[in-house]
């Protein structure tokens, strides 16, 4: 027996799961639960998180967390390691707009620290923090994958690339 | 390529064999090879993280973690080459770059694996100048003290809270920096095995909290003992510092406790130091009580003994904690027998006595419990019971095992299990239509109604390869205990089970081999039941050892006189005796233990016992010296040892039940009382012990129902309820829990504020208070 087939799951699982969240959200989490094997729907963490906190308005609370632990029948910890270990789920409100902005290896030689000090003083916040207006958020995340086009950042689903200042000031002015 | 096939692989020069598939990790420890490691534990999963494990092995360019490489034939292994070297030191640097570095005020200090492999593979001078990572105390209850800022990561604590505790309450959170062993939301610990993170986490991280500050690894004596408080007979370290227990850590034994140690063994210690330890001999003249000397206290308790005796020997009684060692019930038996009284038992929270068995063994090895495939356990709280037990059998259920219950009221448990949750009247049924579906009859089995359940229980059971049915503390309390065993050896005969019993108390089975319980005297209730004119008590607290404890304060009190040897002072033993005799507590006496398995394990002494208390053999042994019984002549316990051998011959074997009269006592309606004894209020010492009276285990008295139950009485939640048993009564507070089925009220025992109620089962009415 391992760590990972070690059951993670909860000795007692909750009986009535469509009570814990809206049927819109259920049936989505239910979708990537059928993704996987029967015996596995924990492997639908990532994802039931992610819809929750879409729902949420892009932030994650412990009760929220705790329940998807029971929707999925896994201890309340183990979703918490997953919540607090990617850098796209929120445990505390952010601004409309995330601005998640790469600082890793091949950004940073391509000068993210110049675009990163640019928005700090555009929009008067240091990484981590939110505009006193909600309207943005700066978030400093790893690689995402996208060297190719150092320096870049993340708004929403969109990924923006081979930034410059003046690119900046138009992405940010564009968003409402 | 099968398992045991074996190869050939060279570590260092040296030839080695080896099974085909074993960790590489685990051929060179067998060997006696060092490669330093942190996060591998021969009991956990391999999560090779760490990194410290480095070695280097042919053909392969980079180094690779032993703990997660299988062997092959011919492999050439290095473990001190240049690049395995320069692996393990480049991996300690980085370890040790967050590592405060405070051995000095670290209780593993001295102790410690990042200590002892940082002498060999750190260096001197650290290169690493930025701020290190600090996290604040967190605080994770009563047992465990925390310094997460020490942790290193390797996730053994969270490794073993998932796969041997059985519920995961450590995590791992945040990521790289920032990631944190703790519970994220601040929350105790509460596994009842939970304290065994000390001794997996290999540096200072993790620490016992009572033992916090109190010595150095160094200055500490280690001894050894077995563990008095349940019938596995864990096997432990004792380490003790001028004539003071310290700590108590498990001594590995593979075939009992493996190397695991319940939080009850660990902690108890703590209340050997209780201020109601007596230290000198106490007799009480005219309601008052004063300290006296030891030949006083001795010639009044064998003088009383002898008045009470009058000129019939049946006139008195012995009732003995089955946590005594086999000498003490042995001497006590023989001290009875001088006397000309067979009336000695042990089994004091005994229900029901109709009928007969073998003695209480498990019916089977304790390590055969890892390999069940079917286990049907009456009336045990198995967790809470006898925690290493529950361990081997929850091991059984990861397998595969199929594991039910016939329980009073829900278990909580740490892995899915069928229960079958009903009254104490509804076990009987339960199991009466067990055996039906089994295809049995007679008596109590044919008028049972047989439903799908039942169905699938008969069916686990008949069709399982391994299958055993147990019986627990529940079953043996129960006031038709004596069905549930019939009804048991019933359906292990049809089944091919084996039968056992999960025995109470350390020494539950050395007591019948003695002739301590289930000899031809009378039984604990019939003791009480019909008052005897003298009792002899040994290690008992008439509150809460008795099943029936108002019943025990009023024959005691009754009775011309009263001789206890104890440890403690507890006001119902100052109201009940006439004198009290200190003896010695836990690792303070030398003395055997039989536990579940029919293993005999002798310890001695490890420390002075307190005060002027004396080992309570030596206390029996004079006691029969003044009462003239014949051949009491004992230089060491090992001389009575040798005798109680020598005198006894039952031997391990198979289980046994004989049925007496086959009538349910159990009430079939209104409410019937399930009296559990709480995991830290089975004994006098664990009843002391303040850190474990402050875990969430230590519950207080109440009266738990179930929510229809409370709405019938017109009762909500925390309301102080009158209890009404027989011609007793108490009040208590009310909890509503689901987990209690109709027609039970559960009302745990042994607690304060219980000793003024009836036996642990039997017929309540509740009021408003
Ligand atoms: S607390 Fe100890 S056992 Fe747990 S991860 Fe840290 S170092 Fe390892
Ligand atoms: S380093 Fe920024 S996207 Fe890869
Ligand atoms: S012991 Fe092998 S990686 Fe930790």
């Amino acid at each position: 027996m391992g760590f990972k087939n070690a059951p993670m799951t909860s000795a007692k699982p909750v009986e009535d799961k469509a009570k814990l969240f809206s049927s819109e959200i259920c049936s989505e989490i239910d979708r990537w639960i059928g993704k996987f094997p029967e015996q596995w729907r924990q492997s639908a963490v990532m994802a039931a998180l992610q819809v929750v906190q879409d729902d949420n308005g892009g932030y994650l609370t412990q009760e929220l967390m705790d329940k998807v632990a029971a929707y999925l029948e896994m201890p309340p910890v183990s979703v918490y390691e997953v919540a607090t270990f990617y850098s796209m789920y929120e445990l505390k409100p952010v601004g409309r707009h995330k601005v998640c902005v790469c600082t890793n290896v091949s950004c940073m030689i391509n000068g993210s620290d110049r675009i990163v000090e640019h928005m700090e003083k555009k929009l008067g916040i240091k990484l981590g923090e939110t505009t006193g207006d909600g309207r943005y958020t700066l978030k400093e995340v790893e690689c995402l994958g996208a060297c190719g086009g150092a320096p870049m950042f993340q708004i929403g689903n969109k990924y923006y690339e081979n930034l410059t200042t003046e690119l900046v000031d138009s992405i940010l002015e564009g968003l409402e | 390529m099968s398992d045991d096939q074996m190869v050939t692989i060279e570590v260092d020069g040296r030839k080695l064999e080896a099974k085909a598939g074993e960790l590489l990790i685990e051929v060179t420890d067998a060997a006696g090879i060092n490669i330093p490691r942190f996060c591998y534990h021969k009991k956990l999963s391999v999560s090779a993280n760490c990194r410290m494990c480095l070695v280097e092995v042919s053909k392969v360019p980079k180094p690779i973690p032993a703990c997660a490489t299988t062997v092959n034939n011919g492999m050439q292994v290095f473990t001190r080459s240049p690049l395995a070297l320069a692996a393990q030191k480049g991996t300690m640097e980085f370890l040790l770059i967050n590592h405060p570095l405070d051995c000095p005020i670290c209780d593993q200090g001295g102790e410690c694996e990042l200590q002892d492999v940082a002498v060999g593979y750190g260096s001197d001078v650290s290169r690493f100048v930025e701020g290190k990572r600090v996290i604040p105390e967190r605080n994770i209850g009563p047992l465990i003290a925390t310094d997460f800022t020490r942790c290193i990561h390797c996730t053994r604590c969270v490794r073993f809270g998932a796969e041997i505790a059985g519920i995961r309450e450590l995590g791992a959170t945040g990521r790289g920096e920032h990631m944190e062993i703790g519970t994220y939301v601040e929350k105790s610990i509460d596994s009842e095995l939970s304290g065994n993170i000390i001794d997996v986490c290999p540096v200072g991280s993790l620490t016992s909290k009572p033992a916090r500050y109190q010595a150095r690894a160094w200055e500490l004596v280690q001894r050894e003992a077995v563990a008095p408080h349940d019938s596995v007979g864990s096997n432990l370290h004792i380490h003790l510092r001028r004539n003071q227990v310290m700590r108590v850590h498990p001594k590995d034994n593979e075939s009992v406790n493996e190397c695991w140690i319940s939080d009850r063994d660990r902690f108890s210690y703590l209340g050997l130091y209780s201020e109601d330890r007596v230290t000198r001999p106490l007799i009480k003249t005219e309601g008052q009580w004063k300290e006296c000397d030891w030949q006083e206290a001795l010639d009044f308790a064998a003088q009383g003994m002898k008045k009470a005796r009058g000129g019939d020997g049946d006139q008195i009684g012995a009732l003995v904690s089955p946590t005594a060692t086999l000498e003490e019930m042995y001497l006590t038996r023989k001290l009875m027998g001088g006397l000309g009284s067979r009336n000695v038992d042990s089994r004091l929270r005994q229900g029901d006595f109709r009928g007969e068995e073998s003695a209480p063994w498990l019916g089977q090895s304790i390590a055969d419990l890892d390999n069940l495939n079917g286990v049907l356990l009456i009336g045990s709280n198995v967790r809470k019971e006898q925690p290493i037990f529950a361990h081997r059998l929850r091991k059984a259920a990861m397998e595969g095992a199929w594991v039910g219950f016939v329980t009073p009221f829900e278990l909580d448990m740490n892995y899915r299990a069928e229960q079958l949750v009903s009254s104490p009247a509804g076990m009987i049924s339960d199991l009466a239509a067990v055996a039906k579906a089994l295809g049995l009859s007679g008596s109590l089995v044919d008028d049972a109604e047989v439903s799908d359940v039942h169905q699938r229980v008969a069916e686990k059971l008949k069709t399982a390869e391994k299958t055993t049915v147990l019986l627990g503390n529940l079953a043996v309390a129960h006031m038709d205990y004596s069905l549930l065993r019939h009804l048991g050896a019933l359906i292990a005969d049809a089944t091919d089970s084996v039968l056992g019993f999960l025995p109470e108390a350390a020494n539950s089975v050395g007591a019948r081999l003695v002739g301590v319980a289930g000899g031809d005297g009378l039984d604990s209730l019939a003791m009480l039941n019909s008052p005897r004119k003298g009792y002899l008590l040994l290690g008992v607290e008439p509150d809460w050892d008795f099943w029936n404890p108002s019943l025990a304060r009023q024959s005691l009190s009754e009775a011309e006189f009263v001789v206890a040897l104890s440890a403690y002072r507890s006001a119902s033993l100052e109201e009940n005796a006439d004198v009290i005799l200190p003896v010695a507590g836990f690792t303070e006496s030398s003395g055997t233990y039989v536990n579940a398995e029919g293993i005999w394990q002798s310890f001695n002494g490890s420390v002075k016992p307190m005060g002027e208390a004396r080992p309570a053999w030596k206390v029996l042994r004079v006691l029969g010296n003044l009462l003239d019984v014949a051949d009491f002549e004992y230089n060491s316990s090992s001389q009575v040892l040798e005798e109680a051998r020598d005198s006894s011959t039952i031997q391990p074997g198979g289980n046994s039940s004989t049925p007496g009269e086959l009538n349910v006592r159990t009430p079939a309606a209104g409410l019937v009382r399930a009296g559990d004894v709480p995991l830290y209020a089975s004994d006098a010492l664990v009843r002391r012990s303040n850190p474990l009276q402050k875990t969430n285990d230590a519950i207080s008295a109440a009266v738990h129902v179930n929510p229809q139950v409370a709405k019938d009485g017109g009762f909500s939640a925390g309301d102080q309820v009158m209890v009404k048993q027989g011609n007793t009564g108490a009040t208590m507070a009310l909890v509503i829990d689901e987990a209690i089925p109709d027609g039970c009220a559960r009302i745990p025992a042994a607690l304060s504020g219980t000793g003024e109620l009836g036996g642990q089962f039997g017929e309540v009415t509740l009021e408003k208070a």
